[in-house]
């Protein structure tokens, strides 16, 4: 099943991220960002981050990893192959990457994103699994 | 029209009356053609939402490009009291100091004509473009400090362009109360290896001709004549300026919910303009302002010296000269008359641009005689107008004009519709040879995503905010 999937907005991009539980959809949302990105089937698992952040509720929460789940790449030009939730609890979330710097000759660029925006950020609980509906700024 | 009530004011004003929460009425100017694209459109939602904001002064503007953004739409003008009133990141844009600059030039269309193709395929090579673009500079970081505080100065002291270059930017190139210790460590490395790079999504560079003139008295003032070569790069503050606004964003909601103050809409994250976190924005955005200045200067010199070396003539026959360079995604404090009282504001446009007009102090010499020369690049390879700034738009805009033609189609419906098509091919029969570093931004970019840029300034120009000077036709366009 894809874990997400876009959704229209006239000057920028959204998606929207499932997964069977919390800890899952925040997961997918990660990875997401990267699969956005670059096409991550070439990326190798040679190094490993942590990352952790803190947020007043869900959607702060998940902006706020994803904005540093983005910054990996636009700012350390990284690439992220997978994503463990190692801790959610209290309005933190910690988790362990593994992935590898961006090389040109090896990795295919598909777009780039700009920014996390907060705009109609929406993280919920539905009958079928969890969602959330994030707008990036491309 | 969503769910918001309008009423009509004459041929170009459309109201919307206070309802719920908004301090000040919503003013969108257009036309009757262009607000029926606006059915569907959240945009005017948008519009409503930016008059609940504290300090808003008068009204919450929208210009005819007006479309949907998060937050503040795009084509958004919003004013605030400087005691009372706030500054938002979400209001200026991620991408701050996006804006545009012409440069006009000794040359005619029969001397690029045959050798146009070689013109835009050396500047391709030559002009940093594309997803994650990187700039031929790579900035130490005592030099990406000085960048910041300097704007266009510092690429003029390093031999990119003449003084006289920055009497025709807006600000002189260089926003004053930079202070780089309010940019984070993150937004400095984003920066470090940018500079000279157009980047991509709806960034240019492009080679027009000059094709109609509107006004030959003011066109003569700018230096604009029929028939000729002039060239136009549409760009920004690059990762530096998305980095400032993200940080600030995040520092923003914070301080919201300390004060807690009810926003319809996250984005809308903001601060007062006197408070440390509203001071510490103005100083981090007025760097990225001066780096995205800095930017366009130097790949306005590069593309001089390519151009040069294409054509094999020298910088005399060249005779590059800057009309203007205007932002159109900024927040300024300026001064304006409010019900006859003399006031300073902060005004925020967001896909919008200043239109001063004649015998303003703000202007240099050079234009002060005539008003501002306002820039408004249409959609790719359309190409684009030259506006000049009026007394109605200081009385009712807070001197601001539209910013270009706005969006209509989605990036993912402009794909769509751009399947199994070819947009260079389409281009090329319009008389416009397009290169682009990704297929995908040619779909995304084509024509028909935006909403008609004659239309769009027809309004402006009706409605009195800004007058038509020139149109300029593309024949040669670079994307990222």
């Amino acid at each position: 099943m894809k874990t997400y999937r876009p959704i229209d907005h006239t000057a920028d991009l959204g998606i929207e991220v499932s997964g069977k539980s919390e800890k899952e959809l925040y997961r997918n949302a990660g990875i997401a960002v990267h699969d956005m990105i670059a096409d991550l089937r070439s990326v190798r698992p040679r190094e490993v981050r942590n990352i952790g952040v803190e947020g007043r509720d869900r959607e702060d929460l998940m902006i706020n990893f994803l904005r540093e789940i983005l910054y990996l790449y636009n700012g350390e030009s990284w690439l992220l192959k997978n994503l463990t939730i190692v801790k959610m609890e209290g309005g933190r979330i910690e988790a362990t990457l593994r992935g590898e710097a961006f090389d040109r000759s090896r990795h295919a660029l598909k777009q780039e994103i700009k920014a996390v925006t907060y705009h109609q950020a929406e993280v919920k609980e539905t009958p079928r699994g969890w969602k959330a509906k994030v707008i990036f700024d491309v | 029209m969503s769910e918001i009530k309008m009423r009509q004011l004459d041929d170009y004003r459309w109201e919307i009356p206070p309802f719920g929460g908004m301090r000040v009425p919503g003013l969108i100017y257009s036309s009757e053609k262009l607000m029926k694209g606006l059915e569907k459109d959240e945009s005017p939602r948008q519009v409503a939402n930016v008059a609940h904001l504290p300090g808003i002064v008068r009204y919450s503007l929208a210009m005819p490009d007006i479309h949907w953004g998060y937050g503040f739409p795009i084509g958004g003008v919003a004013a605030f009291d400087l005691r009372k009133g706030i500054i938002s990141p979400g209001g200026v844009g991620y991408d701050i100091n996006c804006g545009c600059r012409l440069v006009a030039t000794n040359l005619k269309h029969d001397d690029i004509r045959d050798r146009l193709e070689k013109v835009v395929t050396a500047l391709f090579r030559d002009i940093p473009a594309g997803v994650g673009s990187t700039g031929a500079l790579r900035l130490k970081p005592r030099d990406e400090k000085e960048v910041l505080v300097e704007g266009a100065w510092w690429a003029v002291k390093n031999g990119y362009g003449t003084a006289s270059d920055l009497e025709a930017t807006e600000d002189g190139g260089r926003i004053g109360g930079a202070d780089p210790d309010k940019v984070s460590a993150r937004a400095m490395e984003r920066g470090r290896g940018q500079l000279g790079t157009l980047g991509s999504g709806n960034h240019f560079l492009e080679i027009e001709i000059v094709r109609d003139i509107y006004d030959e008295k003011v066109a003569a003032a700018f230096g604009l004549e029929k028939d000729q070569v002039a060239f136009m790069i549409h760009c920004g503050s690059r990762g530096l300026g998305h980095q400032v606004c993200d940080d600030y964003l995040a520092r923003m909601m914070k301080h919201v919910n300390a004060l807690g103050l009810q926003l319809p809409d996250r984005q809308l994250a903001c601060a007062y303009v006197q408070s440390e976190e509203g001071q510490d924005y103005l100083a981090a955005m007025a760097c990225a302002a001066n780096y995205a200045w800095a930017n366009r200067q130097v790949l306005m010199h590069w593309t001089g010296e390519t151009l040069q070396r294409t054509l094999q003539i020298g910088p005399r026959e060249l005779g590059m000269r800057l009309v203007y360079d205007v932002c159109h995604n900024i927040a300024k404090i300026e001064d304006f008359d409010v019900e006859g009282l003399k006031a300073k504001l902060c005004v925020h446009r967001k896909g919008a641009t200043r239109a001063f007009p004649a015998n303003h102090p703000a202007l240099s010499e050079k234009y002060r005689h005539v008003g501002q020369p306002v820039l408004i690049p249409g959609d790719m390879g359309t190409g684009s107008y030259v506006l000049v700034g009026t007394e109605r738009a200081l009385a009712e805009t807070f001197g601001s004009t539209c910013h270009g033609a706005g969006r209509v189609l989605s990036r993912a419906q402009a794909i769509k519709a751009g399947k199994g098509r070819a947009i260079r091919k389409e281009m090329a029969e319009r008389g416009v040879l397009v290169i682009a570093s990704a297929k995908g931004t040619l779909a995304e970019e084509m024509p028909e995503a935006y909403k008609d840029i004659d239309e769009v300034v027809e309004a402006v120009h009706g409605a009195g905010i800004s007058r038509k000077v020139a149109r300029l036709k593309a024949v040669g366009c670079i994307k990222g």
